[in-house]
């Protein structure tokens, strides 16, 4: 009976290019390079207006909550960037110093303005002890 | 305590070990007595891999910080109560509790089956020896949670040394539901590894007759049951203590425990069809096979690190050896299928689009395609960077473009779906089964859009669920009518006994109706409100009707923390509903601080407070977010809970059939002896 196998073939076509149509429209919308800090400074005029996703760990005491936003550090490789969080919604509790953090949002003028943060604590938790210090670990 | 721990994972490695090749052995020799030593070794494993767990759990109680694993994940002020938690705390430790769970249940599967399935089970050992195998061998070599802390003195030798107080339990974890949520989403995803095992041996076997399909069937809903419980309070967790207002963010490590639920309940659903028209096999058994790999996958996703994430452990060789492993099984599962594919001939055809198969085939299309989503989202980085070169990750508004659609289309079936005959439906029927509630549906959207409401998708939403809800309340209405009727008594009694004789009917409505209520919940979200202010004492902010006053600031400190807490005066059109205070923790050991959120909770919103942290000028900055209907995500999660347990009640009906069965079989064998001595 092939109209029957037509129509089960249409609807199976009609829902799975509906998905697709959805897929590529919502990965335009949601999209985010990852880059690293030094990597972000050579792209020069080019990451601008761009969606930007850039790693790196929390300079110690860089951490300012100012009215309105928060601004921090984020280094790697001795790269430096800073970070003005606008975003909604108050920032994870894992940022703290020297987490690693995630930080997502637009470049401009040497600075990043950051709408979305992700941070977790790798340097607590999975570091190792320190091997020479038999004291245990530091802190 | 350590050297039982480590003899156990050694010991369990060489039962294990034992256990495939006698079973394997014993089912192709026909030698039911290597069968059944090799079931043994099995429970042999449960009670070795028992002792392991408790070996650590002692470590952890002592506060032996010689042991790494101690002196990362637990400290002497942790409370006692979350000692426990500190066993699935860390990657080492939670790989071993996650063994030992996967022992206990391929033991329980070894039980259960000690007189049924004789056939199946040497395979079914064998395949989850297998299984035993590797996460021992990962246990003990790769990631040993009996490790010690040692130094190289100068004299070039290891001396164990233990640090005066360990680092702490993440202070995130120190609540309530990270004590029962890990386990219980655990639970979900290991034993997932039965129904596959199932599958497997009916496969290696070649008897894909129908005892495979219910021992399937029934361990795969355990899991499932287990596993959307765990996905609903890892939920509750996020939004109870994360701090940022929602419960889902499509993290990795929630996606991973979604995917196998939508491939399983995807399997609970088209299983259906096989049992009934001998259709889709092949289909049902990759989704078994889909569902166990995406656990594994699942795994590796949160403990690899692979892809960034908040929750993700670090990376390790772990990683490599895991991934080797999900490869092979899903190569070896493909070979599998593939050379087994004329055993798994469809005995009937597809009659009519109008019809109950015509609709669960739809749902699976649509559980698969949003698991296929999700996979895909989750991996795009990983993809991207393997492709291109470049790590692209795509966010929230990927995933919520395609599953919200997904979400109502399926919801949609779930009303249309049960109220279809199998085969086909007349017109007739159609008209008469679906009046009152596409009716009540479309009055539903009248009223919501008379009331202004103009977002799309979530008055969509609302005409759906109660679209949905009627239907459901048609269905159990028209049962017990029909029940009284035959059999009097009155409606109460009548309902009551109209869901016992059909189980898995009725409890799946009963499970659709959570469903629902979850889908009203979630519909809520698109009209979350927050504000953000930066208060000093005597400020005050509103959202909605409501107005938030900052009265003072306090602090203190406890032996496991210090606190500051902003008490807040909170006031809904004038009228005073009390003082609420949303803390900032800051744990010692760890050093870490977290939120401790308030919320005032109604039916029909939640008005939900955070102190996010003092500004430089002193100003103590509060978040206040107005979520409309939260509520009704954690009340369908526990009528979905409910649903599942009605349909795990065996049937009366199922039962009956049995008893049936049985009868007939006695008779049968009567009638054979009497005519042999005739």
């Amino acid at each position: 009976m092939p109209t029957k196998k037509l129509k089960f073939i249409a609807g199976t076509a009609l829902i799975l290019g509906s998905v697709l149509w959805l897929a590529i429209s919502g990965f335009e919308e949601g999209k985010a390079y990852y880059q690293t800090v030094s990597e972000l400074k050579s792209m020069g005029s080019r990451a601008e207006g761009v969606r930007l996703r850039v790693g790196g760990i929390v300079v110690p005491g860089s951490i300012v909550r100012r009215e309105g936003a928060v601004e921090f550090q984020i280094s790697q490789d001795n790269q430096i960037l800073p970070v003005r969080y606008v975003g909604k919604g108050p920032l994870p509790d894992t940022l703290v110093d020297r987490a690693e953090a995630l930080a997502e949002g637009h470049y401009r003028d040497g600075s990043f303005e950051a709408s979305m943060v992700q941070a977790k604590c790798a340097s607590k938790y999975e570091a190792a002890y320190g091997e020479s210090s038999e004291a245990g670990p530091e802190s | 305590m350590n050297h039982l721990g480590n003899f156990s994972l050694m010991a369990i490695f060489v039962l294990a070990a034992y256990a495939v090749a006698a079973s394997l052995l014993g089912a192709r020799k026909g030698r039911p007595g290597l069968v059944v030593s090799a079931e043994r070794s099995i429970l042999a494993c449960a009670a070795l891999s028992t002792a392991a767990v408790f070996s650590l759990v002692t470590l952890l109680f002592r506060s032996d910080f010689r042991f790494e694993y101690v002196a990362n994940y637990s400290n002497r002020d942790l409370p006692t109560f979350y000692r426990i938690a500190a066993l699935w705390a860390g990657n080492d430790g939670s790989l071993l509790f996650w063994s030992w769970l996967l022992i206990v249940f391929s033991a329980a599967a070894v039980l259960i089956n000690r007189k049924q399935n004789r056939e199946l089970m040497p395979y079914v050992v064998a395949t989850l020896g297998v299984i035993i195998l590797f996460f021992t061998y990962m246990n003990y070599w790769v990631c040993n949670p009996f490790e010690q802390l040692a130094v190289v003195t100068a004299s070039g030798a290891h001396q164990v040394f233990a640090p005066a107080d360990g680092r702490g339990l993440n202070p995130l974890l120190q609540h309530p539901i990270m004590v029962i949520h890990p386990p219980i989403l655990y639970t979900g995803y290991v034993s997932f590894a039965i129904p596959f095992a199932f599958c497997v041996a009916a496969l290696l076997s070649r008897q894909l007759g129908a005892e495979w399909i219910t021992s399937t069937r029934r361990w795969t809903l355990f899991a499932w049951f287990f596993l959307g419980t765990g996905v609903i309070l890892g939920g509750r967790w996020a939004y109870v203590e994360l701090g940022w207002g929602g419960y889902w963010a499509w993290d990795p490590v929630e996606n991973a425990s979604l995917m196998p639920w939508l491939t399983a309940t995807a399997y609970l659903h088209s299983v259906m069809i096989q049992e009934r028209k001998g259709m889709l096999k092949v289909w049902n058994v990759s989704l078994v096979i889909t569902t166990y790999l995406l656990c594994i996958l699942g795994t590796y996703l949160t403990r690899s690190g692979i892809v960034s994430s908040v929750h993700a452990f670090a990376e390790s060789d772990f990683a490599k050896i895991f991934l080797a492993f999900i490869i092979v099984a899903a190569a070896f599962c493909a070979w599998l299928v593939i050379s087994r594919l004329p055993l798994l001939k469809s005995d009937n055809e597809l009659d009519s689009l109008a019809s109950r198969e015509s609709s669960f085939l739809f749902n699976n299309l649509l559980f698969l395609a949003a698991c296929f989503a999700v996979l895909w989202g989750t991996l795009f980085p990983v993809f991207s960077e393997a492709i291109q070169g470049e790590r692209v990750s795509v966010g929230p508004p990927f995933f919520n473009k395609i599953n919200v659609p997904i979400g109502l289309l399926l919801l949609f079936l779930t009303g249309v779906g049960p109220l279809l005959a199998w085969r086909k439906s007349s017109l007739d029927s159609l008209r008469r089964n679906f009046l009152w509630p596409a009716a009540s549906g479309l009055v539903t959207g009248g009223v919501l859009l008379a009331f202004g409401m103009r977002h799309f998708y979530a008055t969509v939403c609302y005409m759906l669920s109660v679209f949905v809800v009627a239907t459901i309340v048609q269905e159990f209405h028209k049962g017990t009518v029909a029940r009284r009727l035959h059999r009097g008594g009155n409606y109460l009694s009548a309902l009551v006994d109209l869901t016992l004789v059909n189980t898995r009917r009725y409890g799946g409505y009963v499970v659709h109706l959570g469903m629902v209520l979850i889908f009203i919940g979630i519909a809520g979200s698109a009209f979350n409100v927050d504000r953000q202010a930066d208060l000093l004492p005597g400020d005050s902010l509103s959202v909605g009707d409501y107005s938030v006053k900052l009265l003072r600031i306090e602090d203190g400190k406890t032996p496991n923390y210090d606190w500051v807490a902003t008490v807040l005066e909170v006031r809904k059109n004038g009228e005073l509903l009390g003082e609420y205070d949303p803390q900032k923790h800051f744990y010692r050991a760890s050093e870490q601080p977290t939120s401790e959120v308030r919320r005032y909770s109604t039916f029909r919103e939640d008005l939900y407070l955070v102190f996010s942290g003092m500004t430089e000028e002193d100003k103590a900055t509060v978040q206040v977010y107005l979520n409309p209907l939260v509520r009704w995500v954690w009340i369908g999660g526990i009528v979905m809970f409910l649903g599942t347990i009605v349909i795990m009640v065996p049937n009366k009906r199922e039962l009956k059939l049995v008893r049936q069965r049985e009868a007939e079989a006695r008779m049968r064998e009567e009638k054979a002896l009497r005519d042999e001595v005739a």
